[in-house]
């Protein structure tokens, strides 16, 4: 791949290098397209469907020679785009980008085009974007990588549900607890781990997921197993439940504020919740990097070694990474409980982890815009390719190698640090050192 | 009397383990490989094994319904065909998915391997169909060791074929990687890239031929498991390839014996606590074992410790 691109690649050679792909792609097509095991009541039976082998090698000869002559013209015409830079004026609006986001956001609900299904679309998504911004503090910032973020995610679901159905507690006091429990597990986690690095590290979080999974899934009697939890409580504003009904000694909304009740009042207050936890998260992660402890995140990212001998102690760093992220993980998994009314094991699998960390490396890691866009291409994509039903996942893990590909990044892949030297800074050094 | 029958047991309990473990340790072998290598984690070397599992299953059907009869020519011929296939399979993938981006960030390729492990299944899904699919047993009978009233101890055909074809193929490996020309240019490869590639080693080719051998291994164990179990269906591949990559890292990762060791351990924990304790909690105890072994050992039990040069 990193051949120097000749200016004009001989037609043959594509065209040898095409028929390569076609028989290839045949060889590959002929145990799965071309022979079928069907389940017939007296057992397997294989059905061959030889057609589709030489179908699958034309579709591949063709694609492969179109993308061979055309990829030396493209490549010339995108490349003057490369050095292309946003328009002064661009950067000057920046700092209003996110307020501005969430007014957008914030609005969605109200406006005529909102039903049902884009509120609550809406709601996953920034489920997800919370989810990721919480990654993203461990993943992005700390460079810690983590394969079971899923756990933190059950752990502030599960407490959530535990709590308001068991204990009876309200929505707010869960949501907290599960922010807490979740943070509290991640330092227990990350304390005997420390020392692990890189690869070793992410399988044992990948074995930390696996564990809290298969915990929550067996242990019957305290999480219901399989059967998970159910009748979890609602969010309320100030005591006001947004039921047709009120419950014993409690008001609706409807009741206190006259407007008429309807359904999706639950449904769009939910979602100006996640809204807003979201948008704090994304804020607090904002300033945080601005702070002591942020900054020694991006350091510890960039250089342990160097980070020690400037005195940064990385046991104390790592873990406040992954506490901070824990918590954001636990708060968006109880908005989940809460949403769904309803939390089992199969929602946390390590495919849930998987897709969180896609989410922070698709966005570019590190960067908050990137998680939002990339939180919605996972959540909405998918959504897109409903009528294409069975294809869908296969479309989206395509278009995961395929973004990769194109830009192995993230989509938002300025890996900036927060701070550099100011220019007066700077200067002095320079003429300190010469 | 219940002493023997106590040691029986724990010696059923260790063939079953031995024969998990045999398994593991085969998918193993490619993720130690791939990572020696290239540093990387292929996240759909558990996808391999299932499409391995899947060629062995029609293959089988196809044989059956071409009327062989004989047990050991269906087994060389489902091994072979299954092992070409899937080699083709493992070979492409790397040349789509990893080798684009190979001098890309780290995490680039792992994400890409999450999307190849979802593309695969989905592909296997669409055109197999989502049911399991059961094969008739092809091996049947067995070895009695020993047999004291109801209890009896022993080995089944199948359990045999494929611990004593595991040590072949093991035996086998470590003498391509030790002696071979292939096997030098990949240990050259692994220690420094660019100078082996300086020195004449075709770089490509030696990554390539890496993953086509573990693949190759994997779809062994694909037709194991379609043996030993008699069903698959798309999804197997996950949890197979979680464990061996489990297993591949308490070997400690990169190498190859370490990835043997780390098989037959999670084999044997796996057989042992859920023949003692509780089976519903097997996959926790060797995640734990995993976990302790790591803090103990942070590079494994047979792994080089990373030095970091300042």
């Amino acid at each position: 791949m990193a051949a120097p691109a000749s200016p004009s690649i001989p037609f043959a050679r594509n065209l040898r290098e095409a028929g390569i792909a076609a028989a290839i792609a045949m060889a590959l097509a002929i145990p799965f397209l071309g022979l079928r095991t069907v389940n017939l009541d007296q057992g397997l039976v294989v059905q061959a469907n030889l057609r589709y082998v030489p179908l699958a090698g034309l579709v591949v000869f063709l694609g492969r020679l179109v993308l061979g002559l055309l990829a030396a013209p493209l490549r010339r015409a995108v490349a003057p785009l490369a050095g292309l830079k946003p328009p002064a004026g661009a950067q000057r609006l920046r700092p209003y980008g996110g307020p501005l986001l969430i007014l957008a956001a914030a609005v969605l609900p109200f406006l005529p085009f909102a039903n049902r299904y884009v509120i609550d679309l809406g709601t996953t998504a920034l489920i997800y974007i919370l989810l990721a911004t919480g990654l993203n503090i461990t993943v992005g910032l700390a460079g810690l990588l983590d394969l079971g973020f899923a756990a933190f995610y059950a752990i502030g679901a599960y407490t959530c549900a535990l709590t308001t159905t068991q204990l009876h507690w309200g929505f707010w006091p869960a949501l907290a607890a599960g922010g807490l429990a979740s943070s509290l597990f991640a330092v227990l986690l990350s304390l005997p781990i420390l020392r692990l690095r890189g690869d070793y590290l992410a399988i044992v979080t990948l074995g930390f997921g696996e564990i809290t999974r298969i915990v929550i899934l067996n242990w019957q009697s305290l999480t219901g197993g399989p059967n998970g939890v159910s009748g979890i409580a609602r969010p309320t504003l100030f005591g006001l439940t947004f039921d047709r009904r009120a419950p014993e000694g409690g008001h609706t909304f409807a009741e206190m504020t006259g407007i008429a009740y309807a359904p999706e009042q639950r449904l769009i207050f939910l979602y100006l919740v996640i809204l807003a936890l979201t948008a704090l998260a994304a804020y607090t992660v904002g300033r945080l990097r601005r702070l002591p402890i942020g900054r020694a995140w991006e350091a510890l990212r960039e250089d342990e070694i160097a980070c020690r001998s400037l005195g940064i102690n990385p046991t104390m760093v790592k873990v406040s990474a992954y506490a901070t992220g824990a918590l954001m993980g636990g708060l968006a998994g109880c908005v989940f409980a809460a949403r769904q009314g309803f939390v089992s094991p199969e929602s946390f699998g390590f495919m849930e982890s998987a897709t969180i960390l896609a989410i922070v490396v698709l966005g570019g890691m590190g960067s908050q815009a990137g998680v939002i866009i990339a939180a919605l291409f996972i959540v909405v994509l998918p959504e897109l390719a409903r009528s294409f039903a069975d294809y869908r996942m296969l479309a989206f893990g395509l278009a995961m190698i395929l973004i990769m590909i194109w830009k192995p990044g993230g989509l938002l892949s300025g890996r900036t640090p927060t701070i550099t030297l100011s220019a007066r800074k700077a200067k002095s050094m320079a003429e300190a050192t010469s | 009397m219940g002493f023997t029958l106590a040691v029986g047991t724990f010696l059923q309990h260790l063939i079953n383990g031995l024969t998990l473990g045999a398994i593991y340790g085969l998918i193993a072998i490619g993720y130690t490989m791939v990572y020696g290598i290239i540093r990387m984690i292929n996240f759909a070397h558990g996808e391999i094994y299932m499409i391995g599992a899947f060629i062995a299953v029609t293959t089988f059907t196809l044989l059956l319904g071409a009327g062989v009869t004989s047990v050991p020519l269906a087994l060389v011929i489902v091994l072979a065909v299954s092992c070409g296939f899937t080699a083709v399979y493992g070979w492409s993938i790397e040349r789509v998915a990893y080798r684009p981006l190979r001098t890309a960030p780290k995490l680039a390729p792992f994400i890409s391997a999450i999307g190849m492990s979802i593309v695969l299944q989905n592909f296997v899904m669409l055109t197999q169909g989502a049911r399991s699919k059961s094969l008739p047993p092809v091996m049947t009978g067995g070895i009695t060791l020993w047999r004291d009233g109801d209890f009896s101890l022993g080995v089944t055909n199948i359990q045999l074929f494929i611990i004593l074809l595991t040590v072949a193929l093991m035996t086998g490996f470590t003498l391509v990687i030790n002696r071979t020309a292939l096997g030098r240019a990949q240990r050259a490869c692994e220690q420094d890239r660019t100078m082996a590639a300086l020195l004449g080693i075709n770089v490509d080719r030696t990554i390539s031929l890496t993953f086509v051998l573990g693949a190759g291994l994997a779809a062994v164990a694909g037709v194991m498991v379609t043996l030993y179990y008699g069903v698959i269906d798309f999804y197997i591949g996950f949890l197979a390839g979680m464990k061996a990559f489990t297993a591949a890292v308490l070997g400690g990762i990169g190498s190859l014996p370490g990835a043997m060791l780390g098989g037959l351990l999670i084999g044997l924990i796996e057989a042992f606590f859920s023949g003692y304790v509780s089976s519903a909690y097997k996959d926790v105890a060797a995640f734990s074992i995993l976990i302790l072994v790591l803090v103990v050992r942070p590079s494994g039990l047979l792994g080089r410790p990373d030095i970091e040069k300042v």
